[in-house]
């Protein structure tokens, strides 16, 4: 049975991952998206390599091969096994918007890059990384896989669970005695909740207008090269804007493309986040609401005292234990957010401070070239 | 009989552009011919100074006594020579609006059509990206109005020849009764009509081969710069797009940062600059109208061209139907004097039927073809003159023409790389703040 670090000062150092690489020991990369078709569906597979130094891996390297409903899978049960830890966030079934296809390119990729990040939170996570469910998901062949799934206790009859515990919470159940602590972070999440699906919307926009930018521009440069085949003495001049044009142009893309490599990504994981939390934070009321449920009754039923008692004593453990992790993983979750937040807006400047001064190079140079050979003439207050 | 040939000018006979003199037309003769910068000189633009210095709205009653409003301009001029003493008088001034400078441009289109006339600016907006308003009443667009009207009386002012005429001069200093001054010179009746012009450009045979191309010049140049403003205007629509949009995060960030605590104070000062970039898009794009009026005033120098082209094809039409006409004359007089008939004519049909003319009534005949013939040649000669020094005098202004647009366009160009320039350096400078923000997160 693995060791749970539970001291606050551990979480911290697993955090830094990315500064500090020689504190990692498991290595996780999604890839290779295939398409399988049989009689009933289609469906794509990923290629899941994990390499590890840890004692509990038989091996140091493994590849698998696994689908969506299989990452489906490991999340139910990482959110059975811990109720009030933050699980990371699953990419969308399917995208609504009518603008991606199912099976597109652009679908698959993003849905690859989010199933890399998601594996990759778990193995940083200083508790779910050690979790059984996992380690069988990155290392068992799809046969073996299926045989597991079989055995836990059915999807459904947890489901049906977790929907009467949320129904019953939302009756009011675990809110009156809820720690100030818990308040706060709820607040907190509103807000957040609020504020990260509108940076959602805003940075999709600002994507969009850059490729309608982008497209315009791709039109614009070339007329200038149009031009020049009715005018001699401007050849020179058109053709060096449409040159400036066309690399302004280039700049862009990239410029696009690091919106929707890093920015985007980013703060979709974070709208999802935000919707696990509020559940999280769901989970431990309902929690809470069971004891509380217990301690009313003691207070009704003299009866049944010495076994309501003993319940009771072990609901207190477990509303602590829980309360504990929550916190623990949240202090965790909030310092991963402010870094990456941190990260994805500093790129974002850095990419436009890039895209700027590759614009600027190319316009100084033209200039540069065009103001070398121009007379200036006497005639220059005719001019506008 | 032997009848010299009348003399129809083709192709062949247009002189040499460049050692032409300046033209004649109803102007004076210019004093010194030879390089622009002595022509230039006696320039109106060099002895008093233009300006079109305020915009006003009026209201008023139009021809049909019903009520309008309109912008009226205020056209400044000073004596140049009185601002290099010290003195600085005060300008004298009249009130001018848009129809006015529009009769002045059709009366010099009338009076001097070898000449390439300066543009107005446009009447209505066009290439209108989503936030300039269509409205003439817009004050942006009345602005750039006001520059565009200093801009055309400069070049009317600049032009060696057009600069002379009087009507110009008193349209600069003579407010009242200069409309019926105009009027009385009755160039309305002189102008030709479309639809003879439009006959002419069909039905020519021979016209220089000069103009057929500058046509074909103008068609391109107008086709190009009408393409480039429309994708422009759309460029200028997504720009404003992405900048604007970022306006938002700086709502946002403000917001958010209400809820961080050790966040707060780089994402509130982030969100401020990213305000300072959404807001610096409207002076970018303002600067940006001002370069494409400066390719609208070629767009419309397009048509200029074709004015003269159109005028070229008229004059040589007129002169080919008038070599026509003069040629079936002579061929109708050799006939009756010969007694033989070459072509089919209906009179020598019913001669036949109702038997021949006396040889008196024939002589009578020939006696007024005779006649019509001497005046016929005379006209041609002085048609071919004419046409000739069209040709000579248009082209010279061509070539001016030719010389102005090339280094005006290539300016306006170098000018469009520098607001690029300023654009980008603005750019770095707000993301640098930004991200300075961000690295305080």
């Amino acid at each position: 049975i693995p060791l749970i670090p539970t001291s606050p000062s551990s979480m911290i150092n697993q955090y830094k991952f990315e500064d500090e690489p020689e504190l990692r020991d498991l290595f996780i990369t999604v890839d290779d998206p295939e398409s399988h078709i049989t009689a009933i569906e289609t469906f794509i597979t990923y290629r899941v390599v994990t390499k590890t130094s840890r004692g509990e891996f038989d091996s140091s390297e493994y590849e698998v091969r696994r689908r969506y409903q299989d990452f489906l899978w490991l999340k139910s049960r990482l959110e059975e096994a811990h109720p009030t830890l933050i699980i990371p966030p699953l990419p969308e079934k399917f995208i609504m918007k009518g603008m991606v296809e199912r099976f597109s390119d652009e679908f698959i990729e993003t849905r690859r890059k989010a199933l890399h990040k998601f594996l990759n939170r778990i193995a940083e996570h200083p508790t779910l990384a050690f979790n059984e469910d996992f380690k069988i998901f990155l290392t068992a062949q799809t046969w073996e896989l299926s045989t597991h799934k079989k055995q836990g206790p059915g999807l459904f009859s947890r489901m049906g669970q977790t929907v009467r515990a949320v129904a019953s919470s939302v009756r009011g159940g675990g809110v009156k005695n809820r720690p100030d602590m818990f308040t706060d972070i709820n607040d907190y999440m509103e807000t957040f909740n609020q504020k990260i699906n509108l940076l959602d919307k805003i940075s999709q926009r600002i994507y969009k207008e850059e490729r309608g930018y982008y497209c315009e521009m791709k039109e614009y440069g070339p007329i200038h090269t149009l031009w020049c085949a009715s005018e001699e003495d401007l050849v020179d001049s058109l053709k060096g804007v449409a040159s400036c044009i066309d690399k302004c142009c280039k700049a862009t893309e990239n410029r696009m493309a690091g919106l929707s490599e890093n920015l985007l990504p980013v703060l979709h994981e974070y709208v999802l986040y935000s919707e696990i939390l509020t559940g999280v934070l769901k989970r431990r009321d309902q929690i809470q609401a069971e004891l509380d449920s217990k301690v009313d009754a003691l207070s009704n039923k003299k009866a049944e005292k010495d076994l309501l008692t003993e319940e009771i004593g072990n609901l207190e453990d477990k509303v602590e234990c829980a309360n504990n992790a929550l916190k623990a993983d949240w202090d965790r979750w909030k310092q991963n957010m402010q870094h990456d937040m941190k990260t994805a807006f500093l790129n974002v400047a850095e990419n436009n401070i890039h895209y700027y001064e590759q614009c600027l190079a190319t316009w100084e140079s033209f200039l540069t070239s065009q103001t070398v050979d121009l007379h200036l003439g006497e005639d220059s207050e005719d001019k506008p | 009989m032997e009848r010299p040939e009348a003399e129809v000018l083709g192709a062949s006979d247009s002189c040499q552009a460049g050692e032409a003199e300046p033209g004649t037309g109803p102007a004076e003769e210019e004093p010194g011919g030879g390089a622009a910068g002595t022509m230039m000189e006696d320039c109106l633009s060099k002895k008093i100074e233009i300006t079109v210095s305020e915009a006003e709205k009026r209201t008023g009653r139009n021809a049909m006594n019903m009520q309008e409003t309109y912008t009226a301009y205020l056209i400044e001029t000073r004596a140049v020579e009185s601002q290099t003493e010290g003195q600085c008088s005060p300008p004298d001034s009249l009130w001018r609006r848009y129809s006015e400078f529009e009769l002045l441009r059709n009366y010099l289109l009338v009076n001097y059509p070898h000449i390439v006339v300066p543009p107005l600016p446009e009447k209505r907006a066009e290439f209108v990206w989503h936030k300039l308003s269509a409205d003439n009443m817009d004050p942006d667009f009345v602005e750039r109005r006001r520059i565009g009207l200093e801009n055309f009386l400069i070049r009317v002012a600049s032009h060696p020849i057009i600069c002379q005429d009087k009507i110009f001069y008193s349209f600069l200093t003579q407010e009242g009764g200069w409309k019926e001054m105009v009027n009385e010179t009755g160039f309305q009746l002189k102008a030709d009509s479309r639809l003879k012009a439009l006959n002419a450009t069909f039905r020519v045979k021979n016209p220089d081969k000069r103009f057929t191309e500058l046509k074909h010049y103008s068609d391109e140049l107008q086709s190009v710069i009408s393409h480039l403003l429309r994708v422009r205007a759309r460029v200028a629509d997504r720009l404003y797009g992405v900048y604007k949009v970022h306006g938002n995060y700086g709502r946002v960030f403000s917001e958010w940062s209400a809820i961080e605590k050790e966040m707060g104070d780089g994402l509130q000062s982030a969100g401020h600059h990213m305000d300072v970039y959404a807001a610096s898009i409207d002076d970018i794009l303002e600067e940006e109208e001002h370069y494409a009026d400066q390719l609208k005033e070629y767009l419309f120098y397009a048509e200029a061209l074709r004015a003269v082209c159109r005028k070229h094809e008229l004059m040589q039409y007129d002169l080919e139907m008038a070599a026509q006409d003069l040629a079936s004359k002579k061929q109708q007089c050799e006939e009756l004097a010969t007694g033989t008939l070459r072509t089919f004519s209906l009179k020598g049909m019913t001669s036949k039927l109702f038997g021949q003319e006396t040889p008196e009534q024939r002589e009578g005949k020939i006696k007024v073809l005779e006649e019509q013939i001497h005046e016929g040649e005379e006209q041609l000669k002085s048609k071919n003159v004419e046409g000739r020094e069209f040709v000579k005098s248009a082209w010279t202004d061509i070539e001016r023409f030719k010389e102005q647009k090339n280094q005006d366009l290539k300016e306006a160009l170098i000018n469009y790389a520098v607001m690029q320039i300023s654009m980008c350096k603005k750019g770095i400078q707000v993301w640098t703040n930004a991200k300075e923000c961000f690295s305080k997160m």
